[in-house]
């Protein structure tokens, strides 16, 4: 059994159909990057996926160990090991990210039938995390990527996947804003979080990161729909032609035929 | 719209958790208001005659005066001669002595609002005052604070014990003729609480006053003094609730606090009154007036309030900045749900020199509830190198809510300055559903985000309240979302 099956999934935002039929499979242990033009409908699969409202899923299925992942609510998916690290993380004023977070683990340990950890427990064992990423103590005790830098926000976001250890961690564009160090150290911090029982999905518009983040399959979507599929050599590909050299039209002329 | 903005739009209401009726026999005097109710209610209390005189020019000021309008808050006209103005738990005798000869029904329904009056319950440190209806039914601890000379109990027990000490400070903050709703109260409050703390005595314990509304169609009209004399520290918490009825209940006290050189007092409250159901049917009318006057050099007068109940909220605890180096604080959190409306805020009057005061107000507002925050600052001229800071947020969920900042500024002198900031914000659904994808449910998302929100005032109640707000607002929200 697949650890994610995606098929033929279609989903609109108001009358508009963003996502056509996308069919994806992930197995444990594997790293998908998922590439394509802006507005192609990247962050609406990691959303849909993750159970955002916002959006209705108008047809198709999605499998998640063996589960109808679409029935199930946002919160209990993240129960479930499903990790979103946002492109555009939300501020959340007056919380403070170790309150946050420490609310969020003991949520999914609740599910998963552990024990909560205490303040005490829980500092002990995020001190390794921060480490990990270099992660300063201040950056925690403030608000909730309240006045964080774009870069801070991007990897907090990495931190709390460090903390939470999902099964399926879906990355959108966590590579940008971000500095060449800062770069590194937050694919140091992905690949220290790899093994057989983790898969990712790395949205992403740039090779530079799957140097470090090597993917097992790259795919192309346009659209809303994957169009190519590959392993790593494509994202060299699509780097060196672009996307029209995949007969993709360019963000320009896919907005004009809307 | 988005289904998850319908969400946090849909409101299905958490019980009001405090909505009993206690089955007590009560004595009441008949419906109305006339000069013979305010001799009676008096004569019940077997008052002096200078009080009896006191209540008497309230009543003929009140005749002259007109309800208020400018609050922005909407209600039918009040029949005031439809209220009951007096109504007691019968007792025994004139009243109970001590705690055995409290009507064990009484305590019953303090033990269900998690007040206990027994002493050996209340080690954790909190004096509790309780008035039921009109009167004032037991005070624990007073043993104890009578060693050190502080005062605390009902307020007809003062005017009988401490007849000076009332006539000297009673309406020496908030005169008779002030507004509509103190006069109304300066004559026919019925009880209340009285607190003295003397010269250079630090209060050891929170001293509590716990108000309940429990006959029908009465209004409570209490009445509190607290003065703290030079060099005194006291820290004084209020705390109401009321039965659940269809038809609104009228609640119209009047604070009074006075601080001499010194001397500081902490006043904080918890107001829980019933709001009304979710249609906004019943609920209490809160028209309270609260104010407090530094008069001595370096005193300090703080209100912290959490308002999350009635149906209608109306008041604005004020600091009268008179010594030189004196303080005032307001800190509020006031929560509209449903049909709630509340109109609250401040007032600063700076008058001595230095004196510097701090407004941190956080409104909230939920399904139709509408919020409004007024404050005024007036610095005289007298008043030279005052400081203010002022800062009103706003957050809404939903958006049938309203919130609304009317900040009234008087700057007399040069020397002063003046510093207000405010912002509105929504709980947004992308703020929620961030919470969501790590697991943390809608409503613990909610209740994170309005306490977030709320940090700064919570951080001003005392331990053991904060903890009980905290509860109180995840209570009152609900249901608000989801
Ligand atoms: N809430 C929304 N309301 C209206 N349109 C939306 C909404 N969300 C997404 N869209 C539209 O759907 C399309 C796909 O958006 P999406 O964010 O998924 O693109 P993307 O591939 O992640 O792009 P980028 O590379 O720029 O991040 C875009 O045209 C976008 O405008
Ligand atoms: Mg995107």
């Amino acid at each position: 059994m697949s650890l994610l099956e995606i098929k033929d999934l279609h989903a609109t935002v108001g009358d508009r159909e963003i996502l056509k039929g996308i069919s994806l499979t992930v197995d444990a242990g594997e790293v998908h990057a998922i590439m394509g033009p802006n507005g192609s409908g990247k962050s609406t699969l990691a959303q849909v996926l993750a159970g955002r409202e916002l959006y209705a899923v108008t047809g198709g299925q999605v499998l998640y160990q063996g589960q109808d992942l679409l029935a199930m609510s946002p919160e209990d998916r993240a129960r479930a090991g499903i990790f979103l690290a946002f492109q555009y993380p939300v501020e959340i004023p007056g919380v403070s990210n170790m309150y946050f977070l420490k609310a969020a683990l003991n949520a999914i340990r609740k599910q998963q039938g552990m024990e909560e950890l205490d303040a005490f427990d829980f500092l002990n064992m995020v001190r390794e995390k921060m480490t990990l990423l270099d992660m300063d103590q201040a950056l925690l005790n403030r608000p909730v990527n309240t006045g964080f830098s774009g870069g801070e926000k991007k990897r907090n976001e990495i931190f709390q996947m460090a903390v939470l250890e999902p099964k399926l961690a879906i990355l959108d564009e966590t590579d940008s804003g971000l500095d060449i160090d800062a770069l590194k150290l937050v694919a140091h911090g992905v690949n220290a979080l790899r093994g057989p029982e983790r898969s990712m999905i790395v949205v992403t518009h740039y090779q530079r990161l799957l140097n470090y983040i090597v993917p097992d399959y790259v795919h192309v979507l346009a659209e809303g729909r994957i169009v190519k599929s590959g392993g790593k050599e494509l994202a060299l590909e699509l780097e060196e032609s672009g996307y029209a050299g995949l007969g993709i039209a360019d963000e320009e002329e896919a907005v004009g035929k809307v | 719209m988005s289904e998850s903005t319908q969400t946090i739009e849909t409101f299905a209401n958490q019980e009001y958790k405090w909505g009993f009726v206690t089955d007590i026999e009560a004595d009441a005097i008949p419906r109305g208001l006339s000069e013979d109710v305010v001799r009676l209610i008096s004569a019940k209390k077997h008052e002096p005659e200078w009080l009896l005189e006191w209540r008497l020019k309230a009543y003929r000021h009140w005749l002259t005066m007109k309800e208020p309008t400018w609050a922005n808050v909407h209600y039918p006209p009040i029949d005031y001669q439809d209220i009951i103005y007096y109504s007691s738990p019968k007792a025994k005798k004139d009243g109970p002595k001590s705690l055995e000869e409290v009507d064990p029904e009484l305590l019953k329904t303090y033990a269900k609002l998690g007040i206990p009056l027994k002493e050996q319950e209340l080690l954790a440190g909190v004096a509790v005052d309780a008035v039921f209806d009109s009167v004032s039914v037991a005070t624990t601890f007073k043993a104890k604070l009578n060693a050190m000379g502080i005062i605390f109990g009902s307020f007809s027990e003062a005017v009988q014990e401490h007849p000076d000490l009332v006539r000297q400070y009673l309406g020496s903050v908030v005169p008779t003729s002030d507004n509509f709703f103190a006069a109304l109260n300066s004559a026919v409050f019925s009880d209340g609480s009285f607190c003295y703390v003397p010269k250079g005595v630090r209060c050891p314990m929170e001293l509590s006053t716990y108000f309940r509304i429990n006959a029908k169609d009465t209004g409570q009209f209490e009445r509190t003094l607290i003065v703290a004399d030079e060099g005194a520290y006291v820290s004084y918490l209020e705390g109401c609730t009321a039965p659940m009825r269809d038809t609104n209940q009228l609640h119209a006290a009047v604070v009074e606090l006075v601080a001499l050189d010194n001397a500081q007092i902490k006043y904080s409250t918890v107001q829980n009154w019933y709001p009304g159901d979710k249609e906004g049917k019943g609920g209490i009318y809160n028209f309270v007036t609260k104010r407090g006057a530094c008069r001595g050099v370096n005193s300090k007068i703080s209100w912290t309030q959490v308002e999350t109940g009635s149906a209608i909220t109306w008041k604005y605890p004020s600091c009268l900045l008179i010594g030189d180096n004196s303080v005032g604080e307001f800190y509020s959190v006031a929560l509209t749900n449903n049909y709630q409306q509340a109109d609250t805020g401040t007032k600063m009057i700076h008058i001595g020199k230095n004196t510097t005061s701090t407004i941190v107000s956080k409104g909230i507002s939920a399904g139709h509830g509408q919020n409004t925050y007024r404050g005024g600052v007036k610095i005289l001229k007298s008043a030279a190198g005052a400081r203010n800071y002022s800062q009103c947020d706003s957050m809404l969920l939903g958006d049938k809510c309203g919130a609304h900042t009317f900040p009234y500024l008087e700057v007399k002198n040069t020397s002063s300055q003046v510093e207000h900031e405010a912002s509105t914000s929504k709980i947004g659904e992308d703020q929620i559903f961030y919470c969501r994808q790590r697991g943390i449910s809608t409503e613990d998302a909610v209740s994170m985000i309005v306490h977030g929100f709320c940090k700064e005032v919570f951080r001003e109640l005392p331990m053991e309240f904060a903890v009980e707000a905290q509860k109180l607002l995840g209570v009152s929200l609900e249901g608000s979302v989801g």
